[in-house]
């Protein structure tokens, strides 16, 4: 008998909704296969033990190989527990967009969190939590940030494999336009007036939407450099309000910093197009 | 195969019935028959089983980042300007596996993919999309390094071109010199007429391929009035462009221009989504992915469409070449209308429209071309 030379792998969770780690379980075909090549040690949505020794605890024993982690920083226990995880992790991939960008949770960014603590729990005075949802980047380095919400199976897959190949994993930067393209998609926006964030939106959906003839809502979160000018006044020419633009791009990927700018573009007065397009006749 | 011949003087003239013929014998003989049709709210090219999946009886409007289908009364099937593919989609697929590794026993063994493509027919390219094959084919085929993935499939393909009656707003051909009439490279030419007289094709060969399934059509004679009508039809057509290229030097013009402040304006309207090269049916960049699987057993390459408006696409050691709209959307206009000359010895712009179009952001090649002509032509001193 051997000794165990598979890569270790752990699977965190801080504030989300377990969308992301189920998309690992969600590889049915592959998981076999997948369990062949690593081991997965810590996985609390999968099993309550760790490598046979129950119960398996918030902080894992460690070390890993690989770390995925899903969901955003939100009480300070979060902020210690990243730490830890950092410390004994190899190489840390965050999955989804809580943890790449702070995920919907990030809304109390905008806000007041001590109105929805007041609001919300009947007995406050029990809930601990930060003013912020802020991306694990923010704390720890990361090695690899994968998008979506939830994230892609394929791409996971993708960024596994290439994990274990010890290569670049192949995770296009570019936008969902190019994918809709490439399947041969009709454009929604061009052809049926939808409004569709695909131009600025980061690729690996697959343009999911688009290909059942709905417009993409960013969950993806920004492409880099995004023309936020050009878009929301796009949008706004498809018939979107200045108010439902702001609620667009603040669902997600809500305090993602190229969606900064959004909120006064589409809440000021409409700068004039400088090139109106004709109308048809 | 598509050579170049002159159309038979007389041609012929065939019916509904004709062309439904035409689909069914191509067929017969082991083309897959691909064709205008409509889906998803668009006249998109896709296989035909019969040319019962033509559009007859729909037209569209066009407008710069504006397509709707328009029904039309006269039961016309090819009375619609470019849609949203175009016949590279067929000839150079978004994506190709180029080869694929096995290792086994520390042995490595790399197949080459050498799955045959099927032999196409394509029935409806109008005049624009003909050249805009021929640019590709000089691109792909024509210089010292072949891909053989497009000769494989062009040059078992079978071309009916159909000529212009019905420009969009957004076309251009004429300024471009590639239409509305048929230019050589065609197997069987056709034009359509909707009239008092019927529903009816003129139709031409070009070629000895196109002259056989000709012959084994269901025909009549074509009159001297008909060839007169087809003839008058598609010349109208040139006067009925909705967009016009500025006559003038344009590799001249994109290589004076290089400073102009119209660079900038249109990069602050860009998306750099990449839609306006995707559409074009000239553009021909790709990239490669290198995939394997989790045991590392078995490794793919394939071949997928990229454009310059990707960051990646320029990505080199420390960044990418082009990091700014501006450049990049500069590297596409002033290769499609300039540098395609001095690198292939054409325009890279066939007059299609296709970018117009299908910019999100309604963005027009020919607006563009024409706001550096008059900058260029500014009187001394202004900036």
């Amino acid at each position: 008998m051997h000794a165990d030379t598979r890569p270790t792998l752990a699977v965190w969770k801080f504030a989300s909704c377990d969308g992301c780690q189920l998309t690992l379980l969600d590889c049915e075909d592959e998981l076999l296969g997948l369990a062949d090549q690593v081991r997965i040690s810590h996985f609390l949505e999968m099993s309550g033990a760790e490598d046979g020794r129950e119960p398996a605890t918030l902080n894992g024993i460690g070390p890993y190989d690989l770390s995925l982690v899903e969901g955003s920083v939100t009480t300070e226990e979060d902020v210690r527990r990243i730490h830890h995880i950092r410390r004994i992790s190899r190489r840390l991939v965050t999955i989804g967009a809580c943890a790449t960008a702070g995920g919907v949770q990030a809304l109390r960014n905008f806000a007041d969190v001590e109105q929805f603590r007041a609001t919300v729990y009947a007995s406050p005075q029990y809930i601990a939590t930060l003013a912020t949802s802020t991306p694990i980047s923010a704390h720890v380095p990361v090695d690899f940030e994968l998008r979506g919400c939830p994230i892609d199976r394929r791409q996971l897959l993708e960024v596994i494999t290439a994990f274990l190949a010890g290569r670049k994993p192949n995770i296009p930067d570019h936008s969902v336009c190019f994918e809709c393209k490439r399947r041969g998609n009709t454009c929604v926006t061009v052809a049926h007036g939808t409004p569709c964030l695909g131009p600025v939106t980061h690729a690996g959906c697959g343009a999911l939407c688009p290909t059942y003839g709905r417009g993409c809502y960013g969950c993806f979160g920004p492409v880099a450099n995004p023309n936020l000018v050009a878009m929301v006044r796009q949008l706004r020419q498809d018939g979107m309000t200045g108010r439902d633009i702001v609620r667009i791009f603040r669902t997600f990927n809500a305090a993602s910093p190229e969606y900064a700018p959004v909120a006064e573009l589409a809440t000021q007065e409409p700068p004039e197009d400088p090139h109106p397009p004709e109308t048809p006749q | 195969m598509s050579t170049t011949t002159t159309p038979a003087a007389e041609g012929a003239v065939i019916g509904k019935d004709g062309l439904a013929t035409l689909v069914d014998l191509l067929r017969a003989r082991g083309f897959t028959v691909v064709g205008p049709t409509v889906r998803d709210g668009a006249i998109v090219l896709a296989e035909l089983e019969s040319a019962d999946q033509l559009p007859y009886g729909w037209g569209v409007e066009l407008e710069a980042g504006h397509y709707r289908l328009r029904e039309r009364e006269d039961g016309a099937a090819f009375a619609h300007a470019a849609g949203p593919q175009s016949w590279k989609t067929f000839l150079h697929p978004a994506r190709v596996r180029q080869w694929r590794a096995e290792r086994s026993d520390g042995q490595l063994v790399i197949e080459e993919d050498d799955t045959p493509p099927p032999r196409f027919a394509f029935l409806g390219v109008r005049p624009c999309d003909l050249r805009a094959i021929a640019v590709q084919d000089r691109v792909l085929t024509g210089g010292r390094h072949r891909d053989p993935v497009y000769q494989g499939r062009r040059s078992g393909a079978f071309l009916v071109a159909v000529e212009c009656t019905e420009p969009g707003a957004t076309c251009f051909c004429a300024s471009m010199g590639t239409g509305p009439a048929a230019g050589p490279g065609y197997d069987l030419a056709l034009t359509e007429l909707v009239d008092a007289d019927g529903h009816r094709f003129w139709i031409r060969s070009g070629s000895p391929e196109g002259a056989d399934i000709l012959a084994a059509l269901p025909t009549s004679a074509a009159s001297e009035a008909v060839c007169e009508t087809a003839r008058q039809a598609v010349a109208s057509a040139a006067d009925r462009m909705g967009r016009t290229m500025p006559d003038t030097d344009l590799r001249r013009l994109m290589a004076g221009t290089l400073d102009a402040p119209r660079w900038d304006d249109v990069a602050s309207r860009c998306l750099t989504c990449g839609n306006c090269t995707m559409v074009c049916p000239t553009c021909y960049c790709t990239t490669t992915e290198d995939v394997t699987d989790l045991t590392g057993d078995h490794a793919e390459r394939w071949r997928v469409w990229d454009v310059c408006f990707d960051l990646d696409f320029s990505q080199l050691h420390g960044g990418p070449v082009r990091p700014s709209a501006r450049s990049r959307y500069r590297q596409w206009l002033t290769h499609k209308l300039g540098t395609w000359y001095d690198q292939f010895g054409s325009s890279g712009c066939v007059g299609c429209g296709r970018c117009i179009v299908w910019c999100p952001v309604a963005i027009d090649i020919t607006e563009e071309a024409a706001a550096l002509h008059d900058w260029a032509d500014r009187p001394d001193g202004e900036p």
